[in-house]
């Protein structure tokens, strides 16, 4: 992966303004990139700020309230810095986004066609007619039987499965460098979890896109992705190639995760569990994020906040402590 | 004697009635559902979403009543219970359901909701209740000062654990757990994993666990039931199933699960097509449209569920053809030995932190 990211994001900050006149810092000095054609996992619990760094790439976080800070440049252009309508012209075009819940991200008063078509046509213009046939194409890509006739159902004629099928089928409409799913299989049953992920393999070899694959399962990030970000308390505790943060990871909160699954191929009378809460991220304390609820906690920890440093060549690491395995040696 | 026996049980649900109002289409939710339950054991009930899992646990505490089949709860037959007998038998049979947001009374105190299963049976004398509550919040490891606080001021994992500790109230002997973790995080889920197992280990409390997540499940269950479509197709020891499942669908269901590790050597069955609805299932074997293993007598004949010497039935007319399972069964000891050194640390470490997740929401953390 030396080639030069197709996405590389510096510095990235989000904050809201509450109405109480509250700031709550959803996003911290996030910096990740992504090169073509590779997936990177972005993996954490409830409200460590995955999803907001999705939205904040998109530029579809609400401007009143919000307060987007950083470089977010993609293919060359920098989004943050980018008019309203040249990110109209690359969203659903160059840069696409697959979300959780196929049930509410669907129109339900236009057949899944017309959905389709509109991106089409939007992006790429032509008759309806070539867009239709276009849209056909993209349903059969995505192996949905027969699709000349299911082109012209409402969404709630389709199982879960189907709409997010369906999602995926837009999405991929103007053949999108980058694409984003954010928890895209979390609200179906694993049978139908284990067809989207080869479907996401499949496509992904066919066209070359980068993924950011947005989710809380480690097993799916251990299925899909090329390189794993773990996010807490929004800042990235941890980066690191699949195989390394699986076997050796080098922040406790990324132990505690995957100590915490309860595993298929392996026993645990008990699983570890992190105990605590995750800290109001309107007062973030000073120090370390995870030391209240840390095991290997120190003084220093609490102090100052620990910078994102190297461990080993593309393994990183925000933990003063790190490389951890000095600590049960 | 076993704790809970059921037998055959049926539940149809009319979908669609004509203008006479003669039920005209029926969604087969449960079809002839057999098991037995020991005391202190947990048997799991495992199956995608409309397989009819949820509808067999209410059911069995009849809250919804069955159109023909018979439990029995103690040896006693729940179907021929009055208003009386029944409330006595709620008493011994409890339920904990998936939304720990939805299922806590948001106007009531943690306080108020924990009083009101003692009053309504008359457990406690109106003196003691306050030191029960504290007792009850002490066993799922929440402090007992917190019994003056509403739900929305705790958070899942918290209100999962007052959800537990209001079933625990009554005493029961048998509690019913409908995917009691899948809403939570995966840190707050193995809180409540290891609480129920605590719990079960104290109490000799028998479980009903209902999960889609068969990784959930091993941890969990003594024995496993795979449900397709209203029926039992597999029913065997937690350790049988899982080290050789038999059945298409089990498989089918074992091998579609993510395994936290990378590049894992195990082939996966990908099944064709969705589930078909419940209105109007398949004839012969229900399994058959999306069988990789599907021949003609499947589609013409439905399998009994047959169980040999060891108590592993399968209802499937291929079993003894069908290859062996090795393939798709995930490496033993995948965890790196680093990786497991590591988590033994952290483990060793917070053991010794007092009784978990007390702290308050929005409470800061770092005091200013």
């Amino acid at each position: 992966m030396s080639a030069a990211p197709l996405i590389e994001i510096e510095g990235l900050r989000v904050r809201f303004h509450g109405d109480d006149g509250r700031i709550t810092h959803a996003v911290d000095s996030v910096d990740l990139s992504v090169a073509n054609g590779a997936t990177l996992g972005l993996v954490g619990e409830s409200g460590c700020g995955k999803s907001v760094t999705s939205l904040a790439i998109m530029g579809l976080l609400p401007k009143q309230t919000s307060e987007v800070t950083g470089n977010i440049r993609f293919d060359g252009v920098d989004l943050l810095q980018s008019s309203d309508k040249s990110l109209r012209d690359l969203r659903g075009n160059r840069l696409a986004m697959i979300f959780q819940e196929p049930m509410t991200s669907l129109n339900p008063s236009f057949t899944i066609g017309d959905q389709i078509i509109e991106a089409i046509l939007r992006h790429r213009g032509g008759t309806r007619k070539s867009a239709r046939e276009r849209a056909i194409e993209l349903l059969r890509r995505v192996h949905i039987p027969s699709p000349e006739r299911r082109i012209d159902e409402y969404p709630h004629k389709l199982s879960g499965g189907m709409r997010q099928r369906v999602m995926i089928a837009m999405a991929l409409a103007c053949d999108p460098r980058l694409l984003i799913a954010d928890e895209p299989t979390t609200a179906l049953d694993v049978t139908l979890q284990a067809q989207i992920l080869e479907l996401m393999r499949e496509l992904k070899a066919a066209s070359g896109a980068a993924i950011i694959l947005i989710t809380h399962d480690l097993g799916v990030v251990a299925e899909v992705c090329d390189e794993v970000a773990v996010m807490y308390a929004g800042e990235i505790v941890e980066r690191a190639p699949v195989d390394e943060l699986f076997a050796s990871p080098q922040h406790p909160y990324t132990v505690g995760l995957l100590g915490s699954i309860p595993r298929l191929d392996h026993r645990a009378e008990q699983l570890a569990t992190i105990e605590g809460m995750v800290p109001n991220m309107a007062q973030p304390p000073a120090g370390c994020r995870f030391a209240a609820r840390c095991p290997f906690v120190l003084q220093a920890c609490t102090k100052a906040p620990p910078p994102l440093a190297k461990v080993s060549p593309g393994h990183l690491s925000r933990c003063i402590r790190a490389p951890l395995e000095q600590l049960v040696s | 004697m076993a704790l809970l026996e059921v037998e055959n049980l049926v539940k149809h649900f009319v979908a669609e009635r004509s203008l006479l109002g003669r039920p005209k289409a029926l969604v087969k939710a449960v079809d002839g559902v057999s098991f037995t339950l020991e005391t202190g054991k947990t048997l799991a009930l495992v199956g995608e979403s409309g397989c009819g899992k949820s509808t067999v646990s209410r059911l069995v505490l009849r809250l919804i009543e069955p159109d023909a089949g018979s439990v029995r709860f103690e040896g006693r037959d729940l179907l021929a219970l009055d208003a009386n007998a029944l409330r006595t038998f709620r008493r011994k049979a409890q339920i904990i359901f998936q939304d720990p947001y939805a299922s806590l009374n948001p106007r009531m105190t943690v306080g108020q909701i924990l009083t009101e299963p003692l009053a309504l049976h008359d457990l406690v004398p109106p003196s003691c209740r306050r030191e029960r509550v504290a007792e009850l919040l002490r066993l799922v490891g929440l402090e007992p000062r917190l019994a003056r606080r509403y739900p929305h001021e705790f958070s899942g994992g918290q209100r999962q654990r007052i959800a537990i500790a209001r079933a625990l109230a009554v005493e029961p002997r048998l509690i019913i757990c409908d995917e009691p973790v899948s809403a939570l995080d995966v840190s707050i889920r193995s809180q409540i994993l290891n609480l129920l197992r605590e719990l079960q280990d104290r109490l000799g409390l028998a479980y009903i666990f209902v999960s889609h997540d068969l990784a959930v499940v091993k941890h969990i269950a003594d024995r496993v039931a795979v449900m397709n479509l209203g029926r039992i197709v597999e029913t065997a020891d937690a350790d049988a199933l899982f080290a050789a499942p038999r059945h298409p669908y089990s498989r089918a269901l074992l091998s579609a699960i993510p395994l936290p590790q990378p590049h894992a050597k195990r082939s996966t069955i990908l099944l064709k097509g969705e589930m078909p609805s419940a209105l109007n299932p398949p004839t012969g074997c229900r399994f058959h449209t999306r069988c990789p293993f599907v021949v003609d007598r499947c589609r013409s004949e439905a399998p009994q569920l047959l169980a040999d010497s060891s108590g592993h039935a399968t209802a499937c007319h291929r079993v003894a053809e069908l290859p062996p399972a090795d393939a798709i069964l995930p490496a033993p000891h995948a965890m790196s030995p680093e990786l497991a050194k590591l988590v033994a640390a952290f483990s060793r470490k917070t053991e010794g932190a007092g009784p978990s997740g007390v702290c308050i929401q929005d409470a800061p953390v770092t005091p200013r």
